[in-house]
């Protein structure tokens, strides 16, 4: 059988500006891990390298996080901040991702990037009102981002996460540990408002607010069950090999309610 | 196109093409240990060192090494004598084919928490896949090795 | 009991190769063989079946570095089987290295070699290919007797009466019994009647297919392959080639995992053309895709069971009929569907008044199975198994308990299994002592844990051979060398497992001295003695027993090289480990002398050969017991606690004899809940990789515990029976049990995934 990838000629760009003129090109390709774009069977004419440009640090700031696009996922399960500002789901959220050394190679501009319907991380940063940066376009929100025709040619630099006073919970359900979950769920409480993200569905992951505000007066077991059929009824569900629609919405109601329950043990 | 990085110490210059995988070049340059066992990154079985972190060289380009130092097990004899005899004691290496990635993952477990439990060393290194073990006689070989060394201090 | 006071055998000693592996030393075929080589690939058919109309290399040939590439136009037509069986194989004979019909997804089309792997890679996408697409066989409930035939070629053949018919798509069909069973299961109080599906599950081991070939300096195709079956390779390969078995030379380095994969002449063949055609050195990888998609995966098996009792829970009837698909071709077709009723009904010999066993063998137009542990037995005890906890609930009547009552104890006839006798048996204390390890009594109530979690037990008994009977043959050369020093060869391979290590344990046991005393030596077709290689779980039991035989004539020549030397008669000495002494203590040699005198002057051999078959296959037991946490909400299973109590005879290395148990355990835990094998509608396998096939980490199996309660197996090597297979066997039924506690819910398909269970629990509800 064939060989999947191939490259004609591997650049590390010295500027943005050097990536973001190349990738113009419809068959260049900005490099992240590589571990998704290693699989597919493609002819790339230049693979655009970003790892001369700065772009794995963390920097803090009194409001904010700022992730560089090259930060491998291993970096953000062992951050102590991320630790606390998202009480532990952060490492929740990436530490079923095959293994160690995958999480190394995987970086998160890449992730995100991909706007994959598998993605823990999409989920998480969505939930976290996470904003990104596009080279050209500038920043925005995540969710905006994620919006974008797939055919966009800019280079995403930054993932922005503020330090807002939120609660977060990060739940998933995998058929066998390490395997691409059958659906994720992040609950974020902030200000008493409720943001619900739904991903793996398969397809990627989407932002519920509590429109009919059935967790205003507080979780109960009850108002958490409601919650979770009332977004379990409006998310789009999909089958695939890992999981039917039908089974998907069925967890999806179970672990909406198990976050929110957990959020209010932790509240 | 040329690049020039460590390998196992030595300062290294080679024509490399551009989708060169560093898995390839490291056997093409003598470290037959890494090897190949799926090509989705699932097995871990390619597992190296790039300064000091273990990372997947099926996945990975050559030429994103370049500049970098680059450890096998071949580099590391020492640090993996310390512990592999261990595992040996058990009958835990069976088939060996997964063993290259699992002890250089092991490596970078022990230098990273030199005291785990056995909670952390299952999940440090499940993205090494065994299929002979069953796993068990790795962690029992990796705990006695932990275990030798609270005793000897 | 016999003599279990050993010295070598019996002891944990390390793997001789151990070190070398951990340390990541060059040892496979693709580490010692030359990189400079041609690089062999094959086009695979997207079609899974279909006729070559056109095929046109001729675009394909000029790509820079491309040395040559077959069709089925240029290949020998005598058809051969690529399984690695005794001739004359039982296995049908409806294999071409290349053909004019292509049989599933991933069949073989043309084979490329080149000098890179580029231009071999390029070269397969410029290959033209026009088929006629043909309607395929992808049901195998219709495959018999369907008027679509995988194999309708006259030049079609079955070498052995095993029930093949290639008109009615049937690679093998048989009924046997003993006694009325319709009459008995009439006459039970209660029967229960099911069906049971296993997949064909991928063996997975972790380094794929490969092999290198050259011609050698006497002109003769050297075959170095990840094999364990060195001398059935050599057969396979000539016949597939057509040349004669005089020029073919096989050898395996180490091999990265078998589990029966590479009991099947996967990659050989094809390397095997390029380089009698060329005269070049050739080396195929096989990818782990074609690994998943064109390898020797486990035989898909539908197990029909009635199992009748009486009230008071005493079995009395066994009915089992068998559906295996093969697929497009029978490589171990007609033997593996065997097993699935030979090692399953005896273990309810106890009581058993009659049994019926009755098996079709299909060809469809799916990946071709193969030899993969367990080798049906695993299929069939997922069955019978499964059939006698449900039995056990709806008499009310503790599935241990009902065991306890019907299964085979020491002494018995098993009448299902050939009419052996069990000679050695200690199932009933493997389950007494599995029974206490893992506080069966406690654990087996279902057990709430709060927020929709329980906890339940499952139990599962297994058994399995040791060899074929009357057909496996294994041998051994013992030869004393330089200083005292002694040469082991063998034609087993070690795939892994230890055996190197293990015969020499039992030479070491035999000469009376120390295991780095034995340097071993095999797989070799040229060098070692002949063995019919390592599989139908034999090597302990056949080739260990060679061993013994060759030390002992060994030891005789040494004695008369020694009586020589001491001017005495040969019956006046002994052998005595290190050294020859006289009876009456007036005289001894050493081994060290013995050797070098053997060096000059000498006409007595230093080296002894011994062959080995054995007319019984006498079954290892074994009883698993599986506690599970189940989350009714979400349909997971937690694997919390695996205990396996096993009689495999003397353990010959306990460490070996453990991680063999543990590794089996692993494997079975995979089939029963996470493994699965989906066909596209166009017959393509989804799970075609890693990142689709999942099988289990280190996070997905619990605590595993191993003990042996050791029977002692007089015809085998120092007590020994076997070990490498009945490990995989208990895990399917015990989780099935588990689960069917925690829901109420039997599943007869497997894997059993979360979505089944939860589909399970709301329909139970419903």
């Amino acid at each position: 059988m064939g060989k999947v990838l191939s490259i004609n000629q591997y650049v590390r760009a010295q500027s943005l500006d050097e990536a973001y003129t190349l990738c113009q090109k419809k068959n260049n390709v900005v490099l992240g891990g590589m571990l998704w774009l290693k699989m597919h069977r493609r002819q790339v004419g230049t693979a655009i390298d970003l790892c001369d440009l700065g772009l794995d640090k963390i920097e803090e700031t009194e409001n904010e996080y700022r992730i560089g696009a090259m930060v491998p996922l291993r970096a953000l399960e062992l951050h102590e901040g991320f630790a606390k500002l998202t009480q532990g789901a952060m490492e929740e959220a990436v530490r079923h991702i095959v293994g160690v050394q995958f999480r190394n190679c995987a970086t998160l501009g890449g992730s995100l990037w991909g706007r994959f319907g598998f993605s823990d991380v999409l989920t998480l940063f969505l939930a976290l009102d996470a904003r990104v940066k596009l080279h050209h376009a500038g920043e925005m929100r995540l969710a905006d981002f994620a919006a974008l025709p797939r055919t966009t040619r800019d280079i995403l630099t930054e993932v922005i996460v503020p330090k807002a006073a939120r609660r977060v919970v990060y739940l998933s359900q995998r058929n066998i540990s390490t395997d691409f979950p059958v659906l994720t769920v992040a609950l974020a409480a902030q200000d008493g408002k409720y943001t619900c993200v739904v991903g793996a569905r398969p397809m990627p992951a989407v932002v519920f607010a509590d429109e009919k505000g059935i967790l205003a007066q507080g979780i109960t077991e009850d108002s958490a069950r409601a919650f979770a059929e009332n977004i379990a009824s409006r998310a789009v569900l999909g089958g695939n090999m890992r999981g039917s629609a039908d089974y998907r919405r069925e967890i999806c109601k179970v672990l909406v309610r198990r976050a929110a329950l957990a959020l209010a043990k932790e509240g | 196109m040329e690049i020039k990085l460590t390998l196992n110490g030595k300062p290294l210059t080679a024509e490399i093409d551009a989708d060169t995988l560093l898995i390839d070049f490291v056997r093409d340059h003598g470290c037959l240990s890494v090897k190949r066992g799926c090509e989705t990154a699932n097995c871990g079985l390619c597992t190296v060192l790039l300064d000091g972190t273990p990372v997947l060289s099926c996945s990975m380009l050559a030429a994103r090494a370049a500049g970098h130092h680059v450890q096998t097990l071949e580099g590391l004899q020492a640090e993996a004598e310390d512990f592999v005899g261990f595992i040996a004691d058990q009958g835990a290496e069976q088939c060996g084919f997964c063993n290259p990635g699992f002890v250089m993952n092991t490596i970078a477990l022990l230098r990273e928490n030199p005291d785990p439990t056995d909670d952390e060393i299952r999940a440090y290194l499940a993205g090494n896949l065994c299929r002979c073990s069953g796993y068990e006689g790795q962690l029992r070989g990796i705990r006695a090795y932990l275990d030798s060394r609270k005793g000897d201090a | 009991m016999a003599e279990t006071n050993f010295r070598v055998v019996n002891q944990p000693v390390r793997k001789k190769d151990a070190m070398q592996l951990l340390l990541g030393k060059p040892a496979y075929v693709d580490d010692v063989t030359p990189h400079d080589c041609l690089v062999v690939k094959v086009l695979r058919s997207p079609h899974a079946h279909a006729l070559i109309e056109e095929i046109n290399t001729d675009i394909a040939c000029k790509v820079p570095g491309i040395e040559c590439i077959f069709t089925y136009k240029d290949v020998p037509q005598k058809r051969f089987t690529m399984a690695g069986q005794t001739f004359p194989e039982p296995s049908p004979y409806d294999r071409l290295i290349l053909d004019q019909r292509v049989r599933f997804v991933g069949d073989a089309v043309a084979i490329v070699a080149g000098e890179t792997e580029k231009a071999v890679d390029k070269a397969l996408k410029l290959i033209k290919v026009k088929y006629q697409v043909l309607e395929p066989v992808l049901d195998f409930h219709t495959a018999k007797d369907n008027k679509i035939l995988v194999h309708p070629e006259d030049s079609w053949r079955s070498l052995c009466p095993v029930g093949a018919d290639n008109q009615r798509n049937l690679c093998a069909s048989e009924t046997c019994g003993d006694g009325d069973v319709d009459a008995v299961l009439a006459d039970c109080d209660e029967v229960v009647e099911h069906t049971y599906h296993t997949k064909a599950c991928q063996q997975a081991m972790m380094e794929t297919f490969r092999t290198y070939t050259e011609i050698d300096h006497y002109g003769r195709l050297h075959i170095i392959s990840s094999t364990q079956i060195v001398f059935h390779v050599r057969r396979i390969i000539a016949n597939a080639l057509d040349i004669p078995k005089s020029k073919i030379h096989v050898e395996k380095p180490r091999i990265g995992g078998g589990f029966g994969a590479k009991q099947t002449v996967v990659a050989e063949v094809y390397p095997a053309l390029v380089t009698w055609k060329t005269g070049k050195a050739a080396k195929m990888i096989y990818s782990r895709e074609e690994c998943q998609i064109a390898g020797s995966p486990r035989h898909e098996m539908e197990v029909h069971v009635r199992v009748g009792a009486n009230k008071d829970g005493v079995i009395r009837a066994i009915d089992v009929y068998t559906l295996s698909n093969t697929g497009a071709f029978g490589e171990h077709g007609p033997t593996t569907v065997g097993l699935s009723g030979h090692k399953s009904i005896p273990l309810y010999t106890g009581n058993l008044e009659a049994f019926r066993f009755a098996y079709d063998v299909v060809y469809t137009n799916v990946q071709a199975a193969g030899a993969y542990r367990g080798y049906g037995a695993t299929q069939g005890i997922f069955a019978v198994e499964s059939a006698v906890s449900e039995l056990a609930d709806r008499l009310g009547i503790d599935p241990v308990a009902i065991r306890e009552r019907n299964m085979v104890r020491e002494g018995q006839v098993m009448t299902a299994y050939y009419n052996e006798q069990t000679n050695a048996c200690a199932l009933d204390r493997c389950m007494a002592r599995c029974k206490e390890l893992f506080g069966w009594d406690e654990k087996y109530p279902v057990r709430d844990m709060g927020n929709g979690k329980v906890r339940t037990a499952g139990v599962a008994m297994a058994m399995q051979g040791s060899g074929i009977s009357g057909v496996d043959v294994g041998s051994a050369t013992i030869k004393l060398s330089d200083e005292g020093f002694y040469n082991l060869s063998i034609g087993a391979a070690d795939m892994g497992t230890g055996c190197d290590t293990i015969l020499a344990q039992m030479a070491a046991e035999c000469l009376d001295c120390s295991v780095d005393d034995i340097a071993v030596f095999g797989a070799d077709s040229d060098a070692s003695p002949y063995d019919s290689g390592s599989y139908a779980s034999s090597t302990t039991y056949v080739t260990g027993k060679a061993v013994e035989k060759a030390c002992a004539q060994l030891k005789e020549n040494l004695c008369k090289i020694a009586a020589g030397m001491l001017d005495c008669g040969v019956d006046e000495v002994e052998f005595a480990g290190r050294t020859v002494r006289k009876l009456d203590g007036t005289g001894e040699v050493s081994l060290f002398d013995i050797a070098t005198k053997s060096m000059c002057g000498n006409e007595t051999a230093v080296q002894a050969t011994a062959s080995h078959s054995s007319p019984v296959s006498p079954p290892p037991f074994m009883v698993g017991m599986v506690e599970i946490e189940l989350d009714k909400e979400t349909g997971q299973v937690d694997v919390l606690d695996y205990v396996a109590v096993v009689d495999c005879g003397t353990p010959v290395n306990p460490n070996l004899a453990r991680v063999q148990t543990e590794g089996g355990i692993v494997q079975g835990i995979g089939m029963a809940l996470f493994e699965d094998v989906t066909y596209e509608p166009t017959g393509r396998i989804a799970e075609n990789s890693f990142m689709q096939y999942k099988i289990p980490t280190r996070l997905d199996m619990g605590k595993l515990r191993v003990e042996f309660e050791s029977s002692y197996e007089q015809s085998g090597p120092f007590g020994a029976k076997s070990i490498g297979e009945i490990v995989i066997n208990t895990p399917s039924p015990a989780l099935a049990h588990a689960i069917a506690h925690a829901t109420g819910v039997w599943h007869r398909e497997l894997p059993i995934t979360p979505e089944k269970v939860l589909w399970g629990i709301k329909k139970g509800q419903a």
